[in-house]
């Protein structure tokens, strides 16, 4: 038995401590937004706050995850998201969708530590989440957008 | 027609020997993408006016609306689009609408493209075959509401004013909600008028955002992978390691003795793991044994297929696509003869989620299937065959899916019939989702086939093209599948090509199709991801041993081709074509049509690294009326990232008949730092709406390429450009 904190809340799971947080996430906890794309660590896909820093769930496991505090898209609720958001639903960023939550979770972790990114720091921060669709010209808008309702 | 197909399915014949038997016309048309879009079957044979209550859109006594989709989303925005068809018409209010996937009524939701009798979500005709059906369908529904609405307070109907969602007489209101019940009970009215395009009040604009933006920002947004089921396990596959191997042996025992690990099953594709979770059951794969039967697998890599197609090119085509005049000849006799051999990779769709299904047998006995099925009556027939399940119980949910490409429209249902295999393995006892690794759906084959062109052209003294004369060879994607139809060309190998606009006396497109044991499938744009780069890059060629300016030689070809000419023409102007650039910057131009829909997109690029570096794109679009022109904007987008991305750096390579790259780290699309600005204009156009899915991606190569030949006088023949550039 694991005992996770999880969006606020304590979570045993009983699974393999070897388990990465992401199928724990998924499979054990039937919390599902955040998706599974690659495995190791290439697409972002499965990106959690983890401590506050964005981290790969693929490449955490469950053993060492304990004790650290987990956001997952499901109970992100700071400014920077709430803002991503709204530029998000403003801009009608994704596609299918299915790499957003990992984006956003990239994102909101960039617009907490550099406020006012530029596209260079969009670039650093963001080319580690792939984007089949390719939405990536309105991520960078959504977030330029975001950082503005922010200063606001 | 569809009668037909269904006496062909459920023949008792075994299944792999089964052809599913649609007509040249409906390959043509259909799964086979590349096509023509037939002009006046809508609605043919449909003679009573089908119940959209029925069919098309749900209304809940809580006031929420359902639109019902026969077409499949894969993140392209169809459903979407659907809705908004319904809303304009049905006067409902945004807010009030979801969106679901539906299937099992062919009269209603058969795809027009292919004829009308059939299912099937694909060569971007989604709003095409969506565009009067769902608009009649919000209207009729609408007339029924109020004509219950007249009866329940006994007034005249033209009194009556429907917005919002509510039908209304002067200070009199009720919901649609409310009045459903009565609705349900009016004859369905015919002939019911549509709004002429001036009285729309949303369509054609922005005014409706994405019903399923904010769900995808919130995790909530649910797709195939995420489906929950009480007790449900789920299932990983070993693959064969070669296409064509099939399982001989396996010993699961090991992978048995795994806590979690329930089952290990041999299927039609291959050995699943099934477990409680993803994380057991991909222990539980490595702890299984599994002997190949490799007697009839393919061994090939694809250096030996490339260096035999490099011969084969050089003879006469196989088949004649389109002839006119005697190209060869012309080309013989021209002042000045021009050739170039292009050479484009395997690629593959590596769509974010993995390929998945969900397998579910009800207490009732009816199959639940869930998965992004392209062509569900389809599946549902393969399904049926394979679980001797009778069809009316087989049940397909249509979910949406993280991308698919063309991914999903597969011939032989391939993942959906693993789920129900295993299921049916394991005797129903669980619900079952099958879950692709990213290896798995990387190495799973289903690729854009490797190709080589040789292109041969004859220019006259003033630099006017006399002959072109164009050898493809490529697999073809229908020939020996159960699409056959005997047809000798397979069009989505040369379309594109064939169809080369470009007012040419002397012209040959042939083919030659050699059999290879990798599997190969519509991969976005189809045809043209390859056509469209050998015909324009081509065509800039050409106009530089005429010295002419790119843009202005291809004008001088499009006398008859009015709405190439006017997408050219405004991409030219927008991207301020011809105008001076800043130092180490570039320009390259082309022009497209595919599905329908005419593209030109003209890119700024500087060299970084011995590679093209793109900085801007412009692109002009024309796709008929543009009912959402906020989708248009994005697929063309969308469709340039996924064109640039695979022009740059994508390549499945087969070494002795493994395939090389197995996930991101080795086959690489395109990533933020490398995605250019695009700028899209939209033609404004009282035509149809014809496709944008695709037709975004096919000029986005050449035009890069064009680029790069400005910048370096390089002719770039070999894809990607990190080989064909630095080779
Ligand atoms: S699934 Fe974790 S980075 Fe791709
Ligand atoms: S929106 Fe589809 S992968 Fe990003």
């Amino acid at each position: 038995m694991t005992t996770l904190n999880i969006n606020g809340e304590v979570r045993e799971v009983s699974v393999d401590p070897q388990t990465p947080l992401l199928w724990a996430l998924r499979d054990t906890l039937a919390m599902t937004g955040t998706k599974y794309g690659c495995g190791i660590a290439q697409c972002g896909a499965c990106t959690v706050h983890v401590n506050g820093a964005p981290v790969r769930s693929c490449q955490l496991n469950v053993g060492d995850a304990e004790g650290m505090e987990i956001t997952t898209i499901e109970g992100a609720e700071s400014k920077a998201i709430e803002a991503l958001r709204v530029a998000w639903n403003e801009l009608d960023v994704p596609q299918c969708g299915y790499c957003q939550s990992g984006q956003l979770m990239s994102a909101a972790s960039l617009l907490e530590r550099t406020p006012k990114p530029s596209d260079q720091d969009i670039d650093n921060a963001m080319s580690g989440n792939l984007c089949r669709c390719a939405t990536y010209q309105r991520i960078r808008a959504g977030i330029h957008r975001a950082a503005d309702i922010l200063e606001a | 027609m569809y009668a037909k197909i269904l006496n062909q399915l459920t023949a008792p014949k075994p299944v792999s020997r089964r052809r599913f038997l649609l007509g040249a016309g409906a390959v043509a048309g259909g799964l086979a993408v590349g096509f023509r879009l037939p002009p006046a079957q809508a609605q043919e044979g449909e003679t009573a006016p089908i119940n959209p209550l029925n069919a098309y859109i749900t209304i809940h006594p809580d006031n929420t609306v359902t639109v019902l989709s026969s077409q499949f989303d894969m993140g392209q925005g169809a459903w979407h689009g659907l809705a908004s068809l319904v809303v304009e018409e049905l006067g409902a209010d945004w807010d009030q609408i979801t969106v679901k996937g539906v299937n099992g009524n062919p009269a209603a939701y058969g795809n027009l493209t292919a004829g009308g009798a059939f299912q099937l979500s694909g060569g971007s005709s989604s709003v095409f075959t969506s565009f009067d059906r769902y608009r009649v369908a919000g209207a009729t529904a609408r007339e029924m509401l109020k004509a219950a609405a007249a009866k329940r307070w006994n007034v005249n109907v033209d009194s009556l004013v429907v917005s919002d969602g509510f039908v209304r007489n002067g200070d009199q209101a009720a919901s649609f909600g409310d009045l459903v019940a009565d609705a349900a009970q009016i004859p369905v009215p015919e002939n019911v008028a549509l709004k002429p395009r001036e009285e729309w009040s949303t369509l054609g604009s922005d005014a409706l955002r994405r019903f399923d933006t904010d769900p995808k920002t919130r995790g909530t947004f649910t797709y195939t992978g995420d489906v929950q089921i009480p007790g449900m396990l789920t299932a990983v596959m070993i693959h064969p390691p070669r296409f064509g191997a099939t399982v001989k042996s396996f010993d699961g025992s090991k992978a048995l003795a795994r806590d979690g690990v329930e089952h290990v099953v041999a299927i039609h594709r291959g050995v699943a793991v099934v477990a409680k979770t993803m994380f057991d059951a991909l222990q539980g794969k490595e702890l299984v044994e599994v002997e190949w039967d490799e007697s009839a697998a393919e061994k090939r890599g694809s250096d030996a297929l490339l260096s035999a197609y490099r011969e084969t090119v050089m003879n006469e085509p196989e088949v004649v696509a389109r002839t006119e005049g005697d190209a060869p000849a012309a080309i013989k006799q021209a002042t000045q003869m021009v050739e170039a051999t292009y050479e484009f990779p395997y690629l593959a769709h590596a769509a974010m989620e993995p390929l998945n299904a969900v397998a579910h047998m009800r207490d009732d006995g009816v199959l639940d299937l869930y998965g992004g099925h392209q062509a569900p009556d389809l599946y549902q027939m393969i399904v049926s065959g394979m679980t001797e399940l009778d069809m009316s119980n087989i049940n397909l949910v249509i979910m949406p899916t993280g991308g698919g490409f063309g991914r999903r429209a597969v011939l032989d249902a391939d993942v959906v019939t693993e789920a129900a295999m295993v299921a049916k393995a394991i005797d129903y006892s669980a619900p079952v989702k099958v879950q692709w690794t990213r290896e798995n759906d990387t190495l799973g084959g289903r690729y854009r086939p490797a190709t080589i062109h040789r292109v041969q052209a004859g220019l006259d003294e003033n630099g006017n093209i006399v002959g072109w004369d164009s050898h493809i060879v490529s697999q073809s994607l229908i020939k020996g599948t159960a699409f056959d139809s005997g047809a000798e060309v397979d069009n989505t190998v040369v379309e594109g090509a064939s169809n080369l606009p470009y007012a040419i006396d002397n012209l040959r497109v042939g083919a030659t199709m050699p059999q290879v044991g990798v599997p190969v499938l519509w991969w976005r744009a189809v045809g043209s991801t390859h056509t469209a780069y050998a015909v324009e890059t081509f065509i800039d060629e050409l106009a530089a041993k005429a010295k002419k300016d790119p843009v202005d030689y291809r004008l001088a070809m499009l006398k008859d081709h009015p709405r190439h000419a006017a997408v050219l023409k405004l991409a030219a102007e927008k991207a301020g074509w011809g105008e001076a650039l800043p130092e180490g910057r570039y320009r390259g131009v082309s022009l497209h049509e595919s599905f329908k829909s005419y593209v030109a997109q003209v890119v700024e690029i500087s060299i970084e690294d011995d590679l093209p570096k793109v900085h801007k794109v412009v692109c002009a679009v024309d796709c008929g009326i543009a009912i959402n022109p906020d989708v248009v904007r994005a697929q063309m987008e969308g469709g340039i990232g996924f064109g640039l991305g695979a022009v740059l750096a994508e390549e499945l390579t087969l070494k002795d008949g493994y395939v090389q790259q197995s996930n991101y780290d080795a086959y690489t699309p395109l990533r933020m730092n490398a995605s250019p600005e695009v700028e899209v204009h939209i033609v404004d156009s009282d035509a149809g709406p014809t496709g944008v899915g695709e037709p975004g991606v096919p000029p986005i190569g050449p035009a890069v390429a064009n680029a790069v030949r400005s910048a370096t006088g390089k002719h770039v023949t070999t894809l990607p450009f990190q080989k064909g550039m630095r080779a």
